[in-house]
């Protein structure tokens, strides 16, 4: 068949909101940008354990330390199903992982800032989760059919994440004096990092444009941007507390919220490796491979054995 | 059987799975393989989530308002009654495998002995617990088989696994005072858990162990520990104290 016949039956296929899957013939493009996107989002699942692994150790009541870790564990459980997820369109969960560590492939900015007090747990869940809900919502729709089923069942889990993250907020927000004071410097560190997760703004985004196209993406950045800034601003009233953002205030005609500048000077040196802990989180996931390698090792030569002792049998 | 004997005793089960389940904790996002890192994060969750009965029932027993945090965030080093084994650091993937699957057939004969005793409510958190342990026995000997019997440096770090916890395994069954009272027969429990290990480390290809050639340490179960605690301690019980009296 002629190659612009393929392209053309797989855009009528995306078109009529037929899934895309594994065998389907797909662009080399499509096929490429998925694989990007999915393990990107995988590597931001895994790194994604250490900012909220560090308070594992230290909650405040055991409550608390059941549920961060059956949080930070779920994380690791959707990084399992999008590395599924992305093996499906041809790289092993290995080469992704050399490809983490190498630096060659990327994973969201917003790990490599720091969780300096226990609050941080709660506007990660509230702000961070929330920003990223709103992305996988649209994602449980996007046209690659493994990584749209992937997303359902991860949204589910990361709604909860978010509820218990208000909710952390919410027990210091009727808290001491210093328990306040302590949440509303989570929120006013956390706040714009959370908006920077949408990415650079629509005219400079560099993957948007095809994206659409191939209903991989469905909205814009400015777009998911905006719908999280209308939430966050009427969520935080609950807590009576503020957004760290003096130009922030509804706009009648608009029936949206104004908001102030994004630092994108900020957000570049974050990408390129220059945020407060670029270089720790990488270090962490390094050491955990290396110093896993003879255990995995030791699991290969063992299954090995078992196998030439049944097949003896 | 006094109060007292009951309360120490649920104290040493509580201790015992938080401090070792806070030791388990530090794996979480560190671990070898993905599957793993998740696989001890859920014996880490049924070990606090069996700390937090036990912790329960002690402060209902106490009384007075006590709760389960008040037990675990604001005792000292000298009062908490865990087992020496649940406190030693994790060093590599052997020496934490090695100590789960010790502490686990522990549990399994001791809340095995439970199921049959005269308080009720601990054969209840007991039966709970006994299908969580149960797993817990067969994820972490699966793995002491796979480094035992896998390549010569798993081998090999098995084997200082064995050489680093085994004088930690013999106080698990020298009764302290409150299970004498609560009539916990620790001959039992040490030859059905010797067996049990002994299975497991001639599937692992690893050398029989022996209870009476190492020396042993003991004093956990009556407060004294090694150096190790105190530094867990200030680390898991830190934002409590800084901050008396707040809910979190």
């Amino acid at each position: 068949m002629e190659h612009h016949n393929l392209e053309q039956i797989f855009q009528d296929k995306i078109d009529q909101e037929i899934k895309i899957e594994p065998r389907d013939w797909m662009p080399d493009a499509y096929r490429k940008t998925n694989l990007r996107q999915i393990s990107q989002h995988a590597h931001s699942e895994i790194v994604g354990m250490l900012p909220e692994g560090n308070w594992i150790s230290r909650a405040p009541s055991l409550k608390r330390k059941s549920i961060l870790l059956a949080k930070v564990q779920d994380e690791a459980g959707h990084g399992l199903y999008l590395y599924a997820a992305a093996e499906t369109l041809g790289q092993s969960r290995e080469q992704m992982i050399e490809d983490l560590h190498s630096g060659r492939a990327k994973y969201s900015s917003i790990f490599n800032y720091p969780t300096l007090t226990w609050a941080d747990m709660g506007a990660i869940g509230w702000l961070v989760d929330g920003a990223a809900i709103m992305n996988q919502v649209m994602l449980t729709r996007t046209s690659y059919g493994p990584y749209a089923r992937a997303m359902v069942r991860i949204c589910k889990e990361e709604s909860f994440h978010q509820r218990q993250g208000f909710e952390v907020l919410l027990v210091l927000s009727k808290g001491s004096d210093a328990q306040k004071a302590m949440c509303q410097d989570a929120i006013n560190r956390w706040w714009w990092p959370a908006l920077m997760m949408f990415g650079p703004r629509d005219g400079e985004s560099t993957n948007s444009d095809m994206s659409m196209k191939w209903k991989i993406k469905r909205k814009s950045n400015d777009e998911l941007r905006q719908q999280f800034v209308d939430m966050i601003a009427e969520q935080v009233k609950l807590l009576n507390m503020t957004l760290p953002d003096e130009k922030l205030r509804w706009n009648d005609s608009k029936k949206h919220y104004d908001f102030g500048d994004i630092n994108w000077d900020e957000f570049w040196q974050v990408v390129k490796g220059n945020g407060p802990c670029n270089k720790e989180r990488l270090a962490a996931r390094k050491k955990a491979w290396e110093e896993g390698r003879w255990v995995r090792e030791a699991a290969s030569a063992y299954a090995a054995k078992q196998k030439q002792k049944q097949q003896a049998a | 059987m006094t109060n007292a004997s009951l309360i120490d005793f649920t104290l040493y089960l509580a201790d015992s799975t938080l401090i070792l389940g806070q030791r388990n904790g530090d794996w979480c996002g560190h671990g070898p393989v993905l599957e793993q890192d998740i696989a001890i994060t859920n014996v880490t969750l049924d070990l606090i989530g069996q700390s937090r009965s036990f912790y329960q029932y002690a402060a209902q027993l106490i009384g007075n308002g006590c709760t389960e945090d008040q037990l675990a965030y604001w005792r000292n080093e000298r009062e908490f009654k865990n087992a020496l084994l649940c406190e030693r650091p994790n060093g590599d993937w052997a020496q934490t495998i090695l100590r789960q699957t010790f502490f686990s057939f522990y549990q399994r004969e001791l809340f095995t002995q439970l199921l049959h005793g005269a308080d009720t409510t601990l054969s209840a958190i007991a039966e709970k617990s006994l299908k969580e342990v149960r797993y817990h026995c067969r994820w972490s000997s699966e793995w002491v088989c796979r480094l035992g019997d896998g390549t010569q440096e798993s081998h090999e770090r098995m084997l200082a696994a064995v050489e680093n916890l085994w004088p930690y395994v013999g106080e698990l069954f020298v009764a302290a005072p409150y299970e004498t009272a609560l009539q916990i027969d620790t001959a039992t429990l040490k030859s059905n858990w010797m067996d049990a290990i002994t299975a497991v480390f001639t599937e692992a290809t690893l050398p029989p162990p022996s209870l009476t050639s190492t020396f042993m340490h003991t004093g956990g179960k009556n407060g004294q520990h090694t150096e190790a605690l105190g530094y867990l301690l200030a680390e898991l019980q830190y934002v409590q104290r800084s901050y008396p009296g707040c809910e979190w």
